[in-house]
């Protein structure tokens, strides 16, 4: 290896360590620097339990949700020509390039009291603001680009070859989607769901605004970070963030680990 | 099963692919439609097959009325030019794909599949992946996946065009043998004469979404009807109005009272043909084909003046 390769390889993974690592592993090495008692009883806390369940049901109903919709919104983009395709393809990426805080507070103006819906919801006594529906709106919304991001590119690098040959031998659509289509494109869809779950288990600014973070009811476990850290319950905030970062470090694990098998074949 | 087109037309956007094209395809036989790129033939097979909708005419596959069917229920076997294999499945699952849609039973569908693979030669590969495959074996893989559910017609795209010289004129042969065990009636496209040539029964030659002849290879060489056909299969030297082939130029070292002068440009040696590349007096560029035995005998060069007179010429009306 050249001197050359030697600089490029040390920059490259003196930058990682800095920006990436270094964080991680000061929570790692806080969360343990307290005593571990005080983490285990802030894990234990149930209102620390209760906000991992509101993330995990957000997940759990958004990450389905915007996997389906990513794939189908890929086909459409990527197979079908139908008037309006590209501003359907630009509003895939909005989410991306909108501030949370933004997606948030449009969602107050539109389920508050006082927005589009926030009458006809109060007359019909149903509850969005400050509640777990809007916890999950929100969360959807910052997730929505991640699985069509992956699968576009992909159908587009497959062409429509494999289809056309499945079409001439008797399948029908739905056959095909099932039996060639996704099969083709499975690693950007898993990709792509890797991604989202991880954005929705790190959501915090579009939530903040409209679940009111109510303690035992309307936290997430990203507000909790933040409850706790107001609070000087500095254990308890270490400790939620380690889970937070174990938890999206296992989902990275099995992924890369299932990955090179299927590769091969 | 026949194939009967009528009065096909294709435009994407402003370009029109087919312009009132019909042709017939016997039951049994082999066709080509061989033109240059663009000229419509791959629409036009693509229309057959129902891959894709014409703005108007029809299509008849055994007469029965096809148009406006959807692939799935037209029976025909597609080969395309890029093998279109299914990347994520074996060879053996590739080739059973048809038979497993059709829900056959199992045993039946195992006893095809091995019986189809020994056809195509890739006995000992049924296990491996399209990717662990040649470009040749990708494409055999690619026939006995469309032969599977024994399709009323076979469809070919350029099914060669991606494969090398040597490759392809092995399978040439080879598809060639395959007609005459199985019969099934085929249309392949292609762009390159001597295969159209070489493989089919019947040639359709095409160029700007037109038919412009359909014959024999031997009508077609011997007889073309136009100055494209002339040009496009076979080469031709244009002298004046009319067409001469480059082996039916006498080319001697005397002039006599019949002969033009010309000068020798370039030998290219072929094999047992030598072609001579010549300028004439008036400037026009004429190619001669001769033996490499006659080329001898003459002890051509470059640079030396020879007489030549065409001993069959073609005109055509207009």
């Amino acid at each position: 290896m050249n001197a050359r390769k030697l600089v490029l390889r040390f920059v490259a993974v003196g930058y990682l360590a800095a920006i990436l690592v270094a964080p991680l592993v000061f929570v790692f090495y806080r969360t343990f620097a307290h005593d571990s008692s005080s983490v285990w009883s802030a894990l234990r806390d149930p209102d620390t339990i209760h906000a991992f369940k509101v993330t995990l049901i957000a997940v759990a109903i958004a990450v389905p949700l915007n996997t389906i919709f990513g794939v189908v919104c890929a086909l459409a983009i990527v197979r079908r020509r139908f008037p309006g395709k590209g501003i359907v393809n630009a509003f895939v990426d909005l989410p991306l390039a909108l501030s949370p805080v933004v997606v948030g507070f449009s969602l107050y103006l539109l389920y508050g009291r006082l927005g589009w819906f926030g009458h006809w919801l109060l007359a019909h006594g149903i509850q969005i603001l400050f509640a777990l529906p809007a916890i999950v709106l929100a969360t959807i919304f910052v997730s929505v680009p991640f699985v069509a991001r992956e699968v576009i590119p992909t159908l587009r690098e497959i062409g429509d070859e494999q289809e056309q040959a499945s079409y001439t031998l008797g399948a029908s659509s739905w056959q095909t989607f099932w039996r060639v289509t996704l099969p083709s494109i499975r690693w950007a869809v898993i990709y792509g769901v890797v991604l989202t779950t991880a954005r929705c288990l790190g959501e915090y600014g579009a939530v903040a605004i409209v679940s009111g973070s109510i303690q035992g009811k309307t936290e997430t476990a990203t507000l909790r970070v933040q409850e706790e850290y107001e609070n000087l319950n500095f254990a308890g905030a270490y400790g939620i963030s380690l889970m937070l970062a174990l938890i999206a470090i296992f989902v990275l694990v099995l992924m890369t680990t299932l990955r090179p098998k299927e590769a091969t074949a | 099963m026949s194939i009967s087109v009528r009065h096909v037309s294709k435009k994407f956007g402003t370009f029109t692919a087919l312009d009132d094209v019909s042709i017939d395809v016997e039951a049994g036989s082999l066709t080509a439609l061989l033109g240059p790129s663009g000229s419509g033939k791959s629409t036009l097979l693509r229309v057959i097959a129902g891959l894709e909708v014409p703005d108007s005419g029809s299509v008849f596959i055994d007469e029965r009325n096809m148009t406006g069917r959807p692939p799935q229920q037209r029976e025909v076997g597609f080969v395309f030019q890029h093998y279109a294999a299914f990347k994520h499945m074996t060879v053996q699952d590739n080739v059973a794909f048809g038979l497993r849609i059709r829900k056959r039973p199992k045993a039946e569908i195992e006893e095809r599949v091995k019986q189809l693979l020994a056809l195509v030669q890739l006995d000992g590969l049924a296990k491996r992946f399209p990717s662990q495959l040649s470009g040749g074996q990708r494409q055999r893989m690619g026939l006995a996946r469309a032969l599977a559910v024994d399709p009323a017609v076979l469809l070919l795209d350029e099914p060669f065009g991606a494969l090398d010289a040597r490759v392809r004129k092995e399978l040439r042969t080879w598809l060639r043998r395959l007609h005459e065990e199985t019969q099934t009636t085929t249309v392949i496209v292609t762009h390159d004469q001597e295969e159209a040539m070489e493989v089919a029964d019947e040639v359709v030659v095409m160029n700007r979404g037109k038919v412009e002849q359909v014959a024999g290879p031997r009508d077609l060489y011997e007889h073309p009807a136009n100055e494209f056909v002339m040009t496009f299969v076979g080469q031709a030297n244009r002298l004046g109005d009319a067409y001469v082939r480059p082996h039916d130029v006498s080319l001697v070292l005397e002039p006599n009272g019949a002969t033009r002068e010309a000068m020798i440009e370039r030998i290219v040696h072929l094999g047992f043909e030598v072609r001579v590349e010549l300028v004439r007096e008036d400037g026009e560029p004429l190619s001669v084909q001769l033996t490499r035995d006659d080329a001898e005998r003459l002890e051509l060069e470059r640079g030396q003046i020879v007489y030549v007179r065409p001993t069959k010429q073609t005109t055509f009306a207009n």
